[in-house]
């Protein structure tokens, strides 16, 4: 059977879709399938809203079409179709001295979308963003098949780098693998006191990979404490594999309760010492610290969650300061916050990341966090950041065009390369990304 | 030492995900099938996930005359040949209720053909003192059921080849595993109704890659089939034919 007719949500549960998937194990079948024009196309569907989502119409899941194609160990220059996984590729390569050189926080997410997001990693203050290691990409637009790439194709490669699958079914691309040491990470947490110094050190970090967990529920002086994480691939040490577990049926709604978060927090962030510490991990366990744990976003129930993710200027830390404020004193939190400072590396037109600093935030699908979320949309505006595709599940149109001023010169190519507007997902209906202002 | 892997079968996302399980231990893969273009693709995934050797061949159960090819090729490699039958067709009962005919296809696809190939294969496995056969089968081979019974029939007759297979390996070092998976996530299960505890392709493939190691005789996988099955087997008959499961 090609066609199979689901209701069928994002990572994050909160926005569902009902309409047919198909997901095809071979080339020959998915030419078949877009031989009447084209059809959106997703991934692992680790995008939290509805990026990947098609309500009454139909999606082709790539993620059966995830051969490796090519590699040359000269240059570290990698081929794959568009359903391989990061993680995938991480484990099969690492043991040879390559990594991709942009790793988003799942190894589950997909060459395609992490393409389509133009994710960025741990490292993207020093490495940029996902789409600058993509040599070309082979794309199946209205027109045909083609192969795109930064110099011959400037305009529809940027449009289709962060462009959310509008220009095209991204069939396969050819990735600058990055030299890394070895298949383990050598990582040094410290603990951060509060704002000020969580920032400090921040700024400070030469670490190859840096990223902060922040406890999004403390106040006061202990408002923006968490643990800096700095990491360097390593090798010579082989750490024992970590079983996997899986989350077996939908927590009930007081799993992640305020008092239950606020105590992990506390014993997350004293489980490391005042002093500081170096530990050795697997690759995995550093870069998809969740992926351990199967189907997590059960945790928060069946009504499921948004996470907020924001950057702001340098110059706007303020602001995020006081969006802090305003999320610790809501008291909505999870433990899940992340705090990140980014460089400016971008390859698309719609690409998320800016000099500045990011932080995300997860919140249980309610009323309340619904309408926190909304101010926060406001004050990233406000700040002149922008909210990430890959994570939003609330924003309105008028926002998005504040933060993504370049949206008509996008709209205009992907008009080239759809012109009957088949490719639209749920996400960009609803932030009207392909309607004139 | 060196083992060559010939899978039969091989465009299945089981064989698919075995193949690559094979491949990343270091083991040649020999990738049987019809469709040489995908299977060519696959060659080129296995051997980029560590594969010594990775290469298409063609191969269609209902062909026998193909089958010498796939021995001379198993022949010229060195170290312990093993095989994987992942073969099979299974299509919907009532098509082959309104064209009877059809049932000598399912048979010889999901038995006859592979076991024909295995059997020319025996004798060179014996040379070489051991190899494993690996045979995919089904929870539907242990118990006739009304929806599916032609399959079930054929696999059940597989089964017992692969056991009488395994008298004949194990005096020359030799091994086989029967396999029998219960619902797996495949495009031939896709959008099926009724589908319940549904594995992931990489499971089972994984599983059976451990029986492998073990020397396990007969595995379900995921586990838990065996006992749903050993309750199914123990229905008595007087009540069985009269259920529809």
């Amino acid at each position: 059977m090609s066609w199979k007719t689901t209701t069928y949500s994002g990572w994050g549960r909160a926005l569902t879709a009902t309409g047919e998937i198909a997901r095809p194990e071979r080339r020959r079948t998915l030419d078949a399938l877009l031989s009447d024009g084209l059809i959106p196309a997703c991934g692992m569907r680790r995008s939290y809203g509805d990026a990947a989502l098609n309500d009454g119409g139909r999606i082709i899941d790539m993620s059966r079409l995830d051969r490796m194609i090519a590699f040359d160990p000269a240059t570290g220059i990698l081929e794959v179709e568009a359903g391989a996984r990061i993680g995938e590729i991480a484990a099969a390569f690492a043991p040879r001295g390559w990594l991709p050189a942009v790793m988003p926080g799942t190894g589950f997410a997909t060459v395609g979308g992490c393409i389509a997001q133009d994710v960025h990693g741990k490292n993207h203050h020093q490495a940029g963003s996902f789409g600058q290691h993509v040599l070309s990409i082979r794309l199946r637009t209205a027109g045909g098949e083609r192969t795109i790439s930064p110099k011959d194709d400037k305009a529809l490669f940027r449009a289709t780098v962060g462009g959310l699958g509008q220009t095209g079914v991204i069939l396969s691309a050819r990735l600058q693998l990055l030299a890394c040491k070895g298949d383990v990470m050598v990582v040094t947490e410290r603990r951060m006191k509060g704002w000020e110094e969580f920032l400090s050190h921040l700024d400070g970090s030469t670490a190859t990979y840096t990223v902060g967990w922040i406890d999004a529920t403390a106040t006061g002086t202990g408002l923006g404490r968490g643990v800096l994480e700095e990491g360097e691939t390593g090798a010579g040490l082989t750490p024992r594999r970590v079983k996997t577990r899986a989350i077996p049926v939908n927590a009930p709604h007081f799993a992640l309760a305020a008092p239950v978060v606020r105590a992990f927090n506390s014993l997350y962030y004293s489980r490391v010492p005042a002093r500081g510490r170096t530990v050795v991990k697997p690759i995995g366990d550093f870069f998809f610290p969740l992926d351990k744990i199967h189907d997590w976003n059960r945790l928060y129930g069946k009504r499921g969650f948004h996470q907020f993710q924001c950057v702001v200027p340098i110059a706007e830390a303020p602001a995020l300061r006081s969006m802090l404020e305003a999320i610790a004193a809501s008291g909505l939190a999870s433990p899940l916050a992340v705090l990140k400072r980014m460089g400016p590396g971008r390859a698309g037109i719609l690409s998320f990341p800016m000099e500045g600093y990011t932080l995300a935030v997860d919140f249980p699908n309610r009323d309340a966090a619904r309408a926190l979320i909304s101010r926060l949309e406001a004050m990233t505006v406000a700040a002149g950041g922008r909210l990430y595709f890959a994570k939003d599940s609330l924003a309105r149109g008028a926002d998005v065009r504040a933060m993504y001023p370049d949206l008509d010169d996008w709209r205009a190519e992907v008009t080239k390369a759809d012109p009957e507007g088949r490719l639209q997902t749920d996400m960009v209906r609803r932030l009207k990304l392909r309607s004139e202002a | 030492m060196s083992e060559t892997w010939l899978i039969l079968g091989a465009t299945s996302s089981m064989a698919r995900a075995f193949a690559r399980r094979a491949a990343a231990s270091g083991a040649g893969v020999l990738l049987a099938g019809r469709d040489r273009d995908d299977l060519a693709v696959l060659a080129d995934d296995c051997r980029l996930r560590g594969a010594r050797m990775a290469e298409a061949i063609a191969f269609d159960a209902r062909e026998p005359k193909g089958f010498a090819g796939l021995i001379d090729r198993m022949a010229a490699e060195d170290g312990l040949l093993s095989a994987a039958v992942f073969v099979g067709s299974m299509p919907p009962q009532a098509d082959i209720d309104a064209d009877p005919a059809l049932i000598q296809g399912v048979v010889t696809d999901s038995f006859t053909g592979p076991a024909q190939v295995l059997q020319m294969l025996a004798p060179l496995m014996e040379a070489r003192r051991g190899g494993t056969v690996v045979g995919v089968g089904s929870v539907a081979g242990d118990r006739g059921r009304i929806g599916n019974y032609v399959y079930g029939a054929s696999k059940a007759g597989f089964a017992t080849y692969l056991s009488g297979l395994r008298n004949r390996l194990t005096r020359a070092g030799g091994h086989v595993v029967t396999v029998k998976p219960g619902f797996v996530d495949t495009s031939m299960t896709w959008g099926l109704p009724g589908m319940f505890l549904v594995a992931s392709p990489e499971k089972v493939a994984e599983d059976i890659w451990r029986a492998v190691g073990k020397k396990r005789n007969v595995i379900y996988t995921p586990f838990f089939w065996r006992y749903i099955m050993l309750i199914i087997r123990h229905i008595p008959e007087f009540i069985f034919k009269k259920m529809k499961i």
